[in-house]
């Protein structure tokens, strides 16, 4: 068994039919619920749930603050190359682009993590583009080694691995794992991934398992809004976490909700997700998912990120740069899309003690 | 009333536990302790950063108060094992709470991993204190390892939904000769103060403090809670009975 059974059994779904037969009674019954079923967080998904984004935010804020207390965890990308071999269209790191490219030779990944351990942070989430020639698992794992020296977590987001390939990098010192699938849909994701080994749907959407058997600590999953109606993709990102976190309990699960960011390109949002459809996302996630952390990268803007702290948010990235040595090397590469929040790390942490939060920057232990 | 809470030859005046997990701010933590006189406060190693004092958990711990760190974090024995280590180091404490957890959804404590490592770590010297799921032939066996004391759970952590695991808890405080302290799940004050008047030994408290709108005043209150509860305890409280007690009885007559 896969997710694929999964996402199998609700392809052929009449997700139309059944968004637009969702009554207020329904909602107020769903919110009533300790536990959700998978059809329950659909439910929450629809356009009737929108008359109740009120309550169910206060029902996301007190499950998540009976579940993570008053403390957000930060942590910041570290793009260790731009190099890559697919064709994805929605991204500035399409190998089709003309864009400056760039790897960290070991030297600057040491430059670019003194720079960043100098704001504080412990937990780092590494990042490259899809090229086994230019960042082959072995250039990643003496990276980690050198971060060992400065932080206490460092997740990756790299292309796909195998099992052993994960294992590796665990006993390397990995302890995280952030890998989107983009989108769940089967055909979209062939119409917008043109080129490239990232075009094997199917070892995509296994990867993260495959992390949680190589016993990898925290497997964050996602899809990027914007590709494809957001209320199936949300509704698969969900029972995908709640898949992972009942087949491998011992792994932290956490979502994250990117939303398209303007790059290098001329892709344009297929559908588009507002504000109001993101916060529906979260919060029904939180009312299905109470355990799960959820994740606010800078790809959204800081009013957004500000409001959304305490209704279910439980990491931040901080001070971020999608490009290669953007933070502490002049001959930089290009990024991978604009960020939205460009505050530092020091004005983040002083946000979240204003709202009444406690920025955590460490919250693991290399053991 | 000379009523010292005993474990591993400390004694202790205060039975309220208190953890440092969710608090807004460290900024609060000392005045927490100062208004509810908790002595042990414990710590999660994953959160204590040596690096920025500023925000290092330890640097708002008063002097005097006995330092317990946990193995949050810990899916094994080995990983717990490893963590104590650490902990001592970074610490400075010898107590540790073992806490062994590889179901994320419900975080309930794995007790089988739990006893293996409590067995490694008091042969190590530590002063073992074990967060369980409440079991007695469990709490039996952590006191074979040598545990200063046990603590299961009231309910799970986080949901501060009472004492909802108390018929078990009383059965462990009726027949384990170790403190027994309810740790995880207490939500209000009236929750401790059942606890102790049931007989436990103490409580540990973190959500339901850190997360009120005034962790400061929730503390003290908890503070009462625990002292009144144990108050009555010793004060041997009437039973509950299911009917009215007539003063004139109806089998008066017999005498």
């Amino acid at each position: 068994m896969s997710f694929y059974d999964v996402y199998l059994k609700y392809k052929g779904f009449d997700f139309e039919g059944f968004l637009n037969s969702v009554t207020d009674s329904q909602i107020m019954k769903i919110l009533s619920k300790e536990k959700l079923n998978d059809l329950d967080f659909l439910a929450l998904l629809s356009d009737k749930a929108k008359e109740y984004l009120e309550p169910m935010a206060i029902k996301a804020r007190q499950l998540t603050l009976k579940n993570f207390g008053r403390a957000i965890l930060l942590y910041t990308p570290l793009y260790l190359s731009n190099y890559c071999v697919n064709q994805c269209a929605y991204c500035g790191f399409n190998c089709k682009n003309k864009i400056a490219r760039k790897k960290l030779s070991l030297d600057e990944v040491r430059k670019e993590a003194e720079a960043i351990a100098s704001t504080g942070l412990k937990h780092i989430l590494i990042l490259t583009g899809e090229s086994r020639k230019h960042t082959p698992v072995s250039y990643i794992k003496s990276c980690v080694e050198v971060l060992k020296d400065y932080f206490s977590s460092i997740s990756i987001e790299v292309y796909p691995l195998d099992t052993e390939e994960y294992a590796e990098l665990i006993e390397a010192g990995v302890d995280g794992l952030t890998l989107y699938q983009e989108t769940y849909d089967d055909e979209l994701y062939m119409e917008v991934h043109l080129k490239g080994p990232k075009r094997n749907y199917r070892y995509r959407l296994d990867a993260p398992e495959r992390a949680c058997m190589a016993s990898m600590r925290c497997v964050n999953i996602g899809a990027l809004l914007g590709l494809n109606d957001w209320q199936k993709e949300a509704f698969f990102t969900g029972l995908h976490a709640s898949y992972l976190q009942d087949k491998y309990p011992d792994v932290e699960i956490s979502v994250s909700l990117p939303r398209l960011r303007p790059h290098f390109g001329n892709f344009t949002p297929r559908s588009p997700v507002s504000d109001k459809d993101l916060v529906q996302i979260m919060l029904a996630i939180r009312l299905f998912m109470p355990r799960a952390g959820i994740t606010i990268s800078t790809r959204e803007r800081p009013q957004l990120r500000d409001n959304l702290i305490g209704l279910g948010v439980t990491k931040l990235s901080a001070g971020s740069s999608t490009q290669v040595g953007g933070h502490a090397i002049e001959d930089k590469g290009d990024g991978q899309f604009d960020i939205a929040d460009t505050r530092s790390v020091a004005q983040i942490r002083d946000m979240l003690y204003s709202k009444g939060f406690q920025p955590v920057f460490k919250d693991w232990q290399a053991i | 009333m000379d009523d010292k809470l005993v474990i591993a030859g400390q004694e202790l005046s205060s039975r309220l536990f208190i953890g440092t997990g969710k608090f807004h701010s460290h900024r609060v933590i000392p005045e927490v302790i100062n208004r509810s006189g908790a002595q042990v406060v414990t710590v999660a190693l994953r959160r204590v950063n040596l690096d920025y004092p500023e925000e290092n958990m330890l640097n708002y711990i008063p002097d005097g108060c006995i330092i317990m760190p946990n193995t949050s974090g810990a899916r094994n024995a080995e990983e717990a094992v490893r963590i104590a280590r650490i902990a001592r180091a970074a610490c400075g404490s010898n107590w540790i709470k073992i806490e062994v957890i590889n179901d994320n959804k419900y975080l309930l404590p794995d007790n089988y991993e739990t006893i293996k490592a409590t067995e490694i770590l008091v042969k190590e010297g530590f002063i073992v204190l074990p967060y369980m799921s409440p079991d007695l032939i469990d709490a039996r066996r952590l006191r074979d390892a040598g545990a200063a004391a046990v603590m299961p759970l009231g309910a799970p952590i986080g949901t501060n939904k009472g004492l909802k695991a108390r018929e078990l808890i009383k059965i462990m405080i009726d027949e384990i000769d170790l403190p027994v302290i309810v740790d995880a799940g207490l939500g209000r004050p009236s929750h401790a103060a059942e606890a102790m008047e049931m007989g436990a030994a103490a409580v540990l408290v973190n959500t339901a403090i850190a997360t009120a709108d005034d962790p400061v005043a929730m503390a003290e209150a908890f503070s009462l809670a625990v002292k009144a509860g144990r108050m009555a305890y010793l004060a041997g409280m009437g039973a509950v009975k299911e009917y009215a007690e007539a003063s004139s009885p109806l089998t008066g007559f017999l005498r």
